[in-house]
């Protein structure tokens, strides 16, 4: 294909995941504002109000940063995983198999559409966040960059995890029993200054702790890790995801016989 | 000569063990109206799985309009339009997007595309279905609609993989009628269908496949003119005498004994049969074949 007929096959799998999410906004776009909203107001509010100052912020300050990225992370993820499974299970997939967008098309089509939707909740989680409590911004670029890394991470977890798949069941057992304990334990809701020393080296193997760690940073200037080096995981990340996806997709893994 | 298909020595095994194709060699020349039939399992559906990228084959060569699909599938992709038998678009998609998003993972730009969707969508009356959500139309225009989008990039082949399975009689013949102005204008079709008689009348070229292997690939009429038996149902206007025989012919009665079904094996005439009845005062109302020509070899071929 040449490069303008590959921009226009990327573009069509973009916008048409875009459609997707936006067309069942009841489902993909109002949860987590409510979900996120109840924990503004419970955990930031009601009990934050208790608990105090958390690395020199209220703790509401310091919970939103990674309820935001929590909303990022989840979303990114089960856009695709949800997206690629269901055309796979509807045999849609084949449209685009048939067709010859490359591999590496398919995968960054994909992988973008749940970033889209990642920003997109990211942005409606923030600006909820704000009826709550005000922001400082640390650093936009650096907010953004994190922000963006970790959406483009999950994606491609997400698709990794859709090819895998061979029922509904198999795309919510990941996030339900590994992507939500690991948020949780990634320092949404705390600094792991307050752990032991045992828990807090193992809390270095879990990798949303950088990612939480680092948006935090560009919005607060607090950061119970190195910041840099939370960006260079995330990128090592990407390149191992992205190239086991497209191996995946090559030898046809899951959507050919 | 360069083939519009041309196939050799492939095969499939399936992870379970199963030899789907068993060294198979086929060739479809340009332009041509080419049916690929065979009963379910036989290796129908592998052949065209692997001609469009849906199943990766074992071994052999595959090659689309001279390009050989291990070196160049993107190209050879483009040659091809796929009309699959089960319904595989998204039904949540509206009947306009569906043609519009598949031209786009051919690269076609969207003016292109919607004017091409709105020229196709007319040709197969979805034009007033535009608007609605796929999932929402009747079988036969999901077909329908499945054909205009293999059509959106106007590929030189098109493969129909039994496009009228339940599909009305009314529907079938418009729906023909259509595919056949398309061979006209050049548009090679390749189908498999169960219904052999419409193989019968519209294919030039057929190959029949049974176990993973082609036991027959020529041309229909060479076909049925191996054809050494027939059987005719003869209407009578009145029931024949108890015990009544016609010598050299194997006949079945009705219980009536007012219908009769003979078998006519080649260079046997049918006059004999007229005469016989004649003698006694029996006229034929009516007379047709019991099932299609190709039907019949069909089954021979099949049971070996």
């Amino acid at each position: 294909m040449k490069n303008s007929e590959i921009w226009v096959a990327f573009y069509t799998i973009l916008v048409r995941e875009i459609r997707r999410f936006t067309r069942i906004w009841p489902q993909t776009l109002l949860p987590p504002a409510i979900t996120m909203t109840l924990y503004f107001a419970i955990f930031g509010n009601l009990i934050g109000d208790r608990i105090g100052e958390m690395g020199g912020f209220s703790y509401m300050q310091y919970i939103v940063p990674g309820l935001i990225m929590m909303s990022v992370i989840t979303n990114s993820y089960s856009n695709v995983s949800s997206s690629f499974f269901s055309a796979k299970f509807q045999h849609s997939v084949q449209e685009l198999l048939v067709s010859p967008t490359p591999n590496w098309v398919i995968l960054m089509g994909y992988t973008l559409g749940g970033v889209a939707r990642g920003l997109c909740v990211g942005l409606i989680v923030t600006v909820l966040s704000l009826f709550f409590t005000h922001l400082a911004l640390e650093s936009l670029f650096l907010t953004i960059l994190v922000v963006c890394l970790t959406a483009i991470m999950f994606s491609l977890g997400g698709f990794v995890n859709a090819i895998y798949a061979r029922s509904f069941d198999d795309v919510s057992i990941v996030p339900t029993f590994i992507l939500t304990p690991l948020t949780y334990l990634g320092g949404v809701f705390y600094s792991i200054d307050l752990l032991p020393d045992f828990w807090q080296s193992v809390s270095l193997l879990n990798p949303v702790l950088y990612m939480v760690n680092a948006f935090r940073y560009g919005i607060l200037g607090v950061s119970d890790i190195n910041v840099y080096w939370a960006l260079v995981i995330v990128c090592v990340f990407i390149v191992v995801l992205f190239g086991f996806g497209l191996r995946l997709l090559n030898q046809g893994k899951g959507i050919r016989s | 000569m360069t083939y519009a298909i041309e196939i050799s020595d492939l095969k499939k095994r399936y992870d379970s063990g199963f030899e789907a194709l068993k060294g198979i060699d086929l060739k479809v020349e340009k332009g041509d109206f080419f049916a690929l039939l065979g009963p379910n399992g036989a290796g129908k559906s592998t052949t065209i799985g692997i001609l469009c990228s849906l199943v990766n084959k074992t071994s052999g060569n595959v090659s689309i309009f001279g390009t050989n699909i291990d070196k160049d599938f993107a190209k050879a992709k483009k040659y091809l339009g796929v009309v699959p038998q089960e319904f595989n678009f998204n039904v949540f998609e509206t009947v306009f997007n569906v043609v519009v998003t598949q031209a786009g993972f051919y690269g076609i730009s969207r003016s292109v595309a919607e004017e091409r969707a709105e020229k196709y969508l007319k040709h197969l009356d979805l034009w007033d279905k535009r608007n609605d959500q796929s999932r929402m139309l009747s079988g036969g225009m999901k077909r329908r609609l499945m054909i205009a989008r293999a059509l959106i990039h106007e590929p030189e082949v098109l493969i129909l993989d039994e496009p009228t399975a339940g599909v009305d009689i009314e529907l079938r013949r418009s729906m023909w009628e259509f595919i056949k102005k398309l061979n006209e204008q050049g548009t090679t079709i390749i189908l498999t269908t169960h219904y052999l008689e419409e193989a019968e009348q519209l294919c030039r070229n057929i190959a029949i496949i049974n176990a993973g292997e082609i036991v027959e690939n020529t041309s229909v009429k060479a076909l049925l003119k191996t054809l050494n038996q027939e059987t005719f149902i003869l209407d009578l206007d009145t029931s024949l005498p108890n015990g009544w025989a016609l010598p050299g012919f194997s006949v079945v009665m009705s219980k009536d004994a007012s219908t009769i079904e003979v078998e006519v094996i080649k260079g046997q005439s049918i006059n004999a049969i007229f005469q016989a009845l004649d003698a006694i005062s029996v006229n034929v109302v009516s007379m047709r074949n019991k099932s299609n020509r190709l039907e019949e070899l069909f089954v021979k071929l099949i049971k070996g």
